[in-house]
């Protein structure tokens, strides 16, 4: 059952920063990205287990984690860009290798039940 | 471009080799191995789909060394038709393949889990990603053969 309508052009990190009440902590410039495809959670070889077979060439993270290897999970994933939830600040070593792979991160205060909601019910599907 | 790229290798019958040591429990560049072997892919002109799912594969391999060994190595063995991994450690090895086969098994301590692995998908995710799959582990030395455990994916550019 599918309660929302595709997007099928995606979205962009802007869009996605105003309905999630997101702040960005880098890749202020990089707010027109725009993301296909979302996947969620803690656990990076859950995400990577899905990642695989993913068509989509651009995707949005979100996750609580916060350590440096959720930045190399991300690349691995091809992933466009991070958001932090639950108000999560990334820790220095996470925002350094963030900047160094040139990867925006964004902080929601949302959970990452309410953000996921929020963005398949807006289409991101 | 990047087919003509791939074809020009074919031509010469280059290979291209990487060979990554990797030091288990440091996780300070823990993945970066497996990010150079995809840098190189993207730079040979692999298909980025294909390019992902050899990355997944090496990544989990170099997680599982570093979660569970004193030091292993990571090589790859690139041409324009195949890429080839070998995942080698110097580890306690595994008691029971099938068991660790099994997705949501795990044997990491907590601290892994706080960093948001041994969730029990590495090996699962591996062979998921892999064309070819071969494991071989020894939980204790046995004449010539050292303890640890040993992974080699084939991943088929099709």
């Amino acid at each position: 059952m599918c309660l929302a309508e595709a997007r099928t052009d995606g979205m962009c990190l802007s869009e996605i920063m105003t309905l999630l009440s997101a702040e960005v902590i880098c890749g202020q410039d990089k707010l027109d990205i725009t993301v296909e495809a979302v996947y969620a959670g803690d656990l990076m070889s859950d995400l990577l287990a899905q990642c695989h077979t993913e068509t989509n060439n651009k995707s949005l993270l979100l996750t609580g984690l916060n350590n440096p290897q959720v930045i190399r999970t991300a690349e691995i994933m091809d992933v466009a860009a991070i958001v932090f939830v639950r108000g999560k600040q990334p820790l220095d070593e996470v925002l350094q290798l963030a900047k160094e792979k040139g990867v925006p991160v964004l902080v929601t205060k949302l959970p990452l039940y309410d953000s996921c909601g929020i963005l398949y019910s807006a289409g991101l599907l | 471009m990047n087919k003509k790229k791939i074809e020009k290798t074919a031509d010469t019958k280059h290979k291209i080799a990487l060979d990554f040591t990797i030091e288990g429990n440091n996780f300070s560049s823990a993945g970066e191995a497996s990010i150079r072997l995809k840098h190189a892919l993207q730079h040979i002109g692999y298909p980025a789909l294909l390019i992902r799912r050899i990355a997944v594969a090496a990544y989990e391999a170099e997680m599982n060394i570093i979660i569970h060994a004193q030091r292993g190595v990571l090589k790859a063995e690139i041409t324009p038709e195949t890429v080839t991994i070998w995942a080698e450690d110097e580890g306690p090895g595994i008691p029971d393949v099938d068991l660790a086969m099994q997705e949501g098994y795990s044997t990491a301590p907590d601290y892994i889990r706080e960093m948001g692995f041994g969730a029990g998908m590495g090996l699962p995710n591996i062979k998921r990603c892999a064309d070819k799959f071969e494991i071989q582990t020894h939980v204790e030395k046995r004449g010539n053969i050292e303890k640890g455990t040993k992974v080699k994916i084939v991943i088929y550019n099709k």
